[in-house]
């Protein structure tokens, strides 16, 4: 069954969770927030000013922040902490390893400003490798959101699930289009648009392309299948494997690198169960650059435009 | 618990520990003696005497009790010890030590369930962040009890520490203890050679914390010092005990000698160890 779409207005996903972490934090007393001096730049403020004893700052400085959230889980508080994806992730590794990940923290590592699509800062700042650093942790849950209802529904989502979890989002204001006040399922793909000649695993907001893509395909009679993959990890084999057996090849489609993104994941998949026929739309071992998100996303080969090239290349394949 | 106040008898229950930890180093060939050994009248102190604390049923959240966060994970065996003899599992437990299938990882972990461990640590410099951490949980539980946390000297070479020293005063972070076992030793020598800390006292200072001299090889002097500072917390004020050890604490040949950061004694060493070390309640 797909869940029927529709463009409600432009918002970014970062402001999805800013909203996300005050609804949430209503209704649940543990859930503090930490941030490491970007507090606009993650939507936090609206949730600082209502929470204020609730909200910490703790500078620059992310491995204090991580493990400081390791510690407020002993007490007994579901910590949500805020920086950019490159400074969630690879800068504070061995922090999340050792004080959230192998001790099995209940800690939300929540990171803005991922992928290329944080634009003009350039590529010291957008990290396309986060996916793959979180997956690799044992036990650790990825979650990657299309817009803005769904990263609102994901941030207040994780608050019921006991255990690590990297949310990841972005920057720009993007097309929002889910439903509003949906019920966010981890672990769940969710279908967006049935088709039978290809199937179109998309995360993040690689989402919205694909469904462009699709409109085109439809236009040249092919018919592509949309899946929305917004949990990378644990995957949702069963929805990725019903879908293939009935298309017979795959696109994927993630702001992020080939290795090890969502598009990594897939192929382990069918290798090991249902080998098909894969084409990748992802960044391919390079760094990105200072740009605007859409110059950047047409020079990396992030756009719609690839993921129409990449179908035809994928059904070409097909036996 | 019921608290052990006598220093001779702390001293006594101290001298089993430092026997468990050769005993548990010497079994498996591996493991860190040195700067176990010197932190054993800390942890003797703190399990018997100073901490509020229920060992049976062991609460990961620590509510209403002082809770103990080891940062320099590798002198694992002392923590072990403490917590066992001191009621949290098994004393028989401690033979699995390092082997396939034990709870007593290496580094302390959560991962197995040993009671007494709320964090893994042993890649350095996060115990004072975790520690942080759960003071602010503490407050914002209206808890009164405090947080307790162990630092190495050479551990302070990792910047974590720093991002924590910083934060701690200026949250006024007054319900945790950070004490630091200034042993003068790291794994390659003299800390003062690998990389001198300089005037840590100034630093700390400087930093915003109330700085506390402590002999941590004194038991009478560390149940006082720590004593004292439990009357200190709660005024505002981030706490930090410099702790003067002696690395091989007790051993003779092991005193003082950064060579006994990792090495484990062969049969004959140890015979030579725990004669110089009592049975006072019984090995395990």
């Amino acid at each position: 069954m797909t869940t029927a779409f529709t463009i409600q207005n432009n918002n970014a996903t970062r402001d999805g969770f800013g909203d996300g972490l005050y609804e949430a934090a209503q209704k649940n007393p543990e859930i503090v927030g930490l941030c490491a001096d970007l507090t606009d730049s993650l939507k936090m403020g609206k949730f600082h000013k209502e929470f204020p004893t609730r909200f910490f700052q703790v500078g620059i400085a992310e491995a204090n922040m991580i493990g400081i959230a390791a510690g407020l889980t002993i007490g007994g508080k579901i910590p949500y902490t805020g920086t950019f994806a490159n400074f969630s992730t690879g800068r504070v590794y061995d922090q999340i390893r050792q004080s959230v990940a192998y001790s099995g923290k209940n800690v939300k590592i929540c990171a803005s400003h991922a992928g290329v699509t944080l634009g003009e800062d350039g590529a010291t700042h957008q990290i396309l490798e986060d996916i793959g650093l979180m997956k690799m942790l044992p036990h650790m849950t990825v979650i990657n959101p299309c817009d803005y209802n769904q990263t609102k529904a994901a941030t207040i989502a994780i608050a019921d699930y006991e255990g690590p979890v990297y949310l990841r989002f972005g920057r720009p204001s993007v097309p929002n289009f889910t439903p509003e006040n949906q019920k966010f399922e981890i672990g769940k793909a969710l279908h967006l648009i049935e088709g039978k000649d290809v199937s179109i695993f998309a995360t993040g907001h690689l989402v919205w392309k694909a469904i462009e893509a699709q409109a085109q395909l439809a236009e040249q009679g092919i018919s592509a299948e949309v899946i929305n993959i917004h949990t990378i990890k644990p995957l949702d084999e069963e929805a990725i494997l019903a879908s293939v057996r009935k298309t017979g090849c795959v696109v994927s489609a993630e702001e992020h690198q080939r290795n090890g993104g969502l598009g990594d994941s897939i192929a382990q998949l069918l290798a090991l169960k249902l080998p098909s026929p894969l084409e990748m739309v992802a960044v391919n071992d390079s760094f990105g650059e200072s740009g605007t998100p859409a110059q950047l996303l047409t020079k990396y080969g992030l756009d719609t435009v690839n993921i129409v090239d990449a179908v035809k290349a994928v059904i070409a394949r097909k036996k | 618990m019921n608290k052990i106040t006598d220093t001779k008898e702390l001293e006594k229950i101290a001298t089993q520990v430092r026997r468990d930890i050769m005993r548990m180093v010497h079994a498996v060939q591996s493991g860190h003696p040195g700067g176990s050994l010197g932190c054993a009248d800390f942890f003797t102190a703190l399990y018997f005497n100073i901490l509020n604390h229920t060992p049976k049923p062991f609460n990961m959240h620590g509510k209403e009790e002082d809770v103990f966060i080891l940062s320099n994970g590798h002198i694992s065996p002392v923590f072990y010890s403490a917590l066992a003899r001191s009621g949290y599992f098994e004393v028989s437990e401690l033979s699995t030590f390092r082997k396939l299938n034990t709870r007593l990882q290496g580094h302390p972990a959560t991962h197995e369930g040993l009671e007494g461990v709320r964090v893994a640590t042993g890649s350095l410099g996060q115990g004072m962040s975790v520690a942080i951490g759960v003071a602010l949980a503490k407050k914002l539980n209206n808890d009164p009890s405090l947080v307790f946390s162990l630092h190495g000297d050479g551990e302070l070479q990792e910047g974590q520490n720093w991002e924590a020293l910083m934060f701690a005063p200026n949250h006024k972070v007054d319900n945790l203890i950070v004490t630091i076992d200034y042993n003068g030793q790291q794994i390659d020598g003299r800390t003062s050679d690998v990389m001198p800390l300089g005037d840590l006292h100034a630093k700390l200072r400087s930093f915003g914390w109330h700085v506390i001299d402590m002999n941590g090889n004194d038991m009478k002097n560390v149940v006082e010092t720590l004593e004292t500072v439990r009357t200190l917390a709660h005024r505002g004020e981030s706490i930090a005990i410099v702790m003067r050890t002696k690395m091989g604490m007790g051993v003779d040949f092991m005193e003082d000698d950064h060579r006994w950061h990792g090495t484990s004694p062969n049969d004959e060493q140890l015979k030579n160890a725990l004669s110089q070390l009592e049975e006072t309640l019984g090995d395990y």
